[in-house]
């Protein structure tokens, strides 16, 4: 299952990285503190935060994540969108809330 | 250069747009010389989590990375206030942290913790009004 799956299926909308869709989502993880999710998270991971401040990219990088998911409408800032699209990484946005969009997710890698 | 390297990073307080640049850094040098991925893995955590506390907490620092054919060893001082009790800041969950550095998402209390937890050998040191050092290890 690749990025570009899971923004048809969920109905995503891309903030930046669409032509870095390709990337295969091997897991997920949710979370808002990040040294939670730098211990947690894996590599390939999509992750699911409100957190929309330009460190949640390191984050990304540093763990090789496959995107990010913005929860609940939060926007990113301008600087997130000129990191992540530096880095790779691709930005969505959804207006479901953590606990939604993680279990739509949960459903589809786990069918 | 396959087998090691030296280098240094300056990381400055309060400087949160620049949170991660070194560590993010430091991964893809480690990558590109061929280090195995768990070993880079735990050195950017470490490396992170150090970065973000200087950062948070220091008014300077400096990340020393050293790459020898057996080991990597990340060596991280900064001036700043240093650590009144070790004991209590290695534990999970506690943190001085400020609003400011809660709303962007750290002060979990877990950065030590974690950087611990990568390290095959992990040493500490800090004196109050001076600064802390921290001094980590992981095999190849
Ligand atoms: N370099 C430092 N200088 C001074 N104090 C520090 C330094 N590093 C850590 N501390 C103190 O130790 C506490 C615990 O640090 P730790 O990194 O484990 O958690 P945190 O930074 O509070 O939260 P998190 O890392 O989970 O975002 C900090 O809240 C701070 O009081
Ligand atoms: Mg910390």
């Amino acid at each position: 299952m690749d990025m570009a799956f899971l923004v048809e299926k969920l109905g995503l909308t891309v903030r930046c990285g669409g032509d870095r869709l390709d990337r295969e989502v091997s897991g997920g993880y949710a979370g808002d503190l990040l040294s939670n999710v730098m211990a947690g998270s894996k590599s390939g991971d999509v992750w699911v935060t409100c957190q929309a401040h330009q460190n949640i990219v390191a984050v990304s990088v540093l763990k090789e994540h496959a995107g990010i998911i913005l929860t609940q409408g939060r926007e990113p800032d301008k600087n997130t969108i000129e990191r992540a699209s530096q880095e790779g990484i691709p930005l969505l946005v959804t207006e479901l809330s953590g606990f939604e969009i993680a279990g739509r997710i949960y459903n589809l890698l786990h069918p | 250069m396959t087998q090691g390297c030296e280098c240094s990073f300056p990381v400055e307080g309060e400087n949160f747009d620049e949170a991660g640049k070194v560590s993010v850094e430091i991964k893809k040098m480690l990558k590109k010389i061929d280090i195995p991925d768990d070993v880079v893995r735990r050195a950017a955590i470490a490396t992170y989590e150090s970065e973000v506390n200087i950062i948070s907490y220091a008014i300077q620092g400096t990340v020393n990375l050293q790459v020898t054919r057996d080991h990597i060893l990340i060596d991280i001082q900064d001036t700043g206030p240093g650590i009144s009790n070790i004991e209590q800041a290695m534990e999970q969950g506690y943190s001085t942290a400020n609003d400011h550095i809660r709303e962007m998402g750290f002060g979990a209390g877990m950065g030590l913790f974690n950087i611990k937890n990568c390290s095959d050998t992990f040493e500490i040191s800090s004196e109050e009004g001076k600064g802390t050092h921290l001094k980590i290890l992981i095999n190849r």
